[in-house]
């Protein structure tokens, strides 16, 4: 297919033209959840980057073998085996964000961004541009998280990574660390995507 | 004219049959479980000592406050004291079946005995809960409690975990047994019940009166 995209073309669109959670509006579960705090996004999108790049790479290589009426059961014992790596390692050597994030970390296996990207991409393209889409997608990801935990954290503690930024007269927007500040947020932060979108065009 | 006849299907030939088995067309998904199962027991074996430790860890850094108080704790941490602490397996017969706590006995740097803390479980509304209860030395009341695990309903028996529900129980005596009420503690050994929880609150008592019925003796008997 000479029309595929490049590594380059599926890293660059990954960050922000196709950004998994403001324009594909996919793993939105894991945004909204873990978005109260910079430190817990981070981690999120770490686990995330690091589950995806795995499955990308190790979809693309086994690519030419699988079977189209299995190849779903394929990409979710992969992804599973990582996700499940990366919740042991979390629980091994960050043992407290391990009790924050509770169960989103296993909810990974189920996270649409990366059984899409390992559908539409890893599965029929090279192991170069598998893992250049899915340092791209990663990166969007990352990007959208932090924006909505920056956002949260700041209104709703007057914090920021968990150093003060706000004076402490800031009377903290409670709702903004529980469920309905999530919605809020990044409905607000999606309504002016869109709006941006619509104005270039 | 007859009518074309159907043709009829050949039978397959033992290469094929075996060609469309349902298991052996899912070979690469039998080898990649094997592999990925091997993976994961492989990384199993070499982190659980490192998440065991920090299980225990946490359950160690919670013991000067379940035994001494907040305040108290955090003077001690101040002075950059510590309290020793003992794990120990007390094993409890009831019914014919024996029972094991896990204790921690907690000590002063002088070795006198600052108090208890017992792991505890129990059947709770959705799930087991898990607490971890602190005794003053004399086994005589409740100094602190914690809850390790619990899977209640968000919102509702969840709030057994709040600072201001479990400090109900400090100071609480152990020679009369807990008693959830929903209409406001009045005698010393009532505890209000979370509004819209009952069942998470008593389980969270009953849980509590077991463990102290089983543990006086031989914890008395432990410190002699």
């Amino acid at each position: 297919m000479s029309d595929a995209p490049t590594p380059m073309e599926r890293f660059v669109q990954g960050i922000l033209p196709e950004n998994p959670v403001y324009r594909q509006l996919l793993g939105l579960c894991p945004t909204l959840a873990v978005t109260n705090g910079m430190k817990a996004a981070m981690t999120m999108a770490g686990a995330v980057a690091f589950v995806l790049l795995s499955a990308n790479i190790i979809t693309s290589l086994i690519r030419n073998i699988l079977k189209p009426h299995l190849r779903i059961v394929i990409f979710t014992l992969t992804i599973a085996t990582f996700v499940t790596i990366a919740d042991r390692f979390l629980a091994a050597y960050m043992y407290q964000m391990s009790k924050t994030l509770g169960p989103y970390i296993p909810l990974i296996i189920v996270n649409c961004i990366i059984i899409c990207r390992c559908e539409v991409c890893a599965s029929k393209q090279s192991v170069i541009t598998a893992a250049s889409d899915a340092l791209g997608q990663s990166i969007g990801f990352g990007i959208a998280l932090g924006s909505i935990a920056a956002v949260r954290e700041i209104l709703g503690t007057g914090m920021f990574f968990g150093l003060r930024v706000l004076p402490t007269i800031w009377p903290d927007w409670v709702i903004m660390v529980l469920p309905p500040g999530a919605f809020l947020t990044f409905g607000l932060l999606l309504g002016a995507v869109n709006w941006y979108q619509q104005n270039k065009a | 004219m007859e009518p074309i006849k159907p043709m009829e299907a050949m039978s397959p030939s033992t290469l094929d049959r075996i060609k469309n088995n349902y298991i052996i067309q899912a070979w690469l998904v039998l080898i990649l479980a094997f592999g990925f199962g091997a993976l994961l027991a492989g990384m199993q074996i070499a982190l659980s000592p490192t998440i065991e430790a920090n299980k225990v860890n946490e359950t160690l850094q919670k013991v000067p406050e379940l035994v001494l108080g907040k305040n108290k704790a955090d003077q001690l941490a101040q002075n950059n004291k510590t309290l020793t602490i003992q794990p120990k397996l007390i094993e409890v017969e009831k019914m014919g079946k024996k029972v094991s706590y896990n204790v921690f006995e907690a000590k002063h740097g002088d070795g006198k005995l600052a108090g208890w803390v017992t792991k505890a479980k129990g059947q709770g509304y959705a799930d087991k809960i898990e607490l971890l209860i602190g005794l003053d030395p004399k086994v005589k009341s409740i100094t602190g409690l914690f809850v390790l695990e619990q899977k209640e309903t968000p919102g509702l028996g969840n709030k057994i975990i709040t600072d201001k529900w479990r400090n109900q129980f400090i100071k609480k005596n152990t020679h009369q047994s807990l008693e959830v009420t929903k209409t406001g503690a009045k005698s010393p050994h009532e505890i209000d019940a979370v509004t819209g929880a009952t069942i998470s609150s008593r389980s969270v008592c009953d849980i509590i009166n077991t463990t102290i019925r089983d543990l006086k003796k031989p914890l008395l008997a432990a410190h002699k």
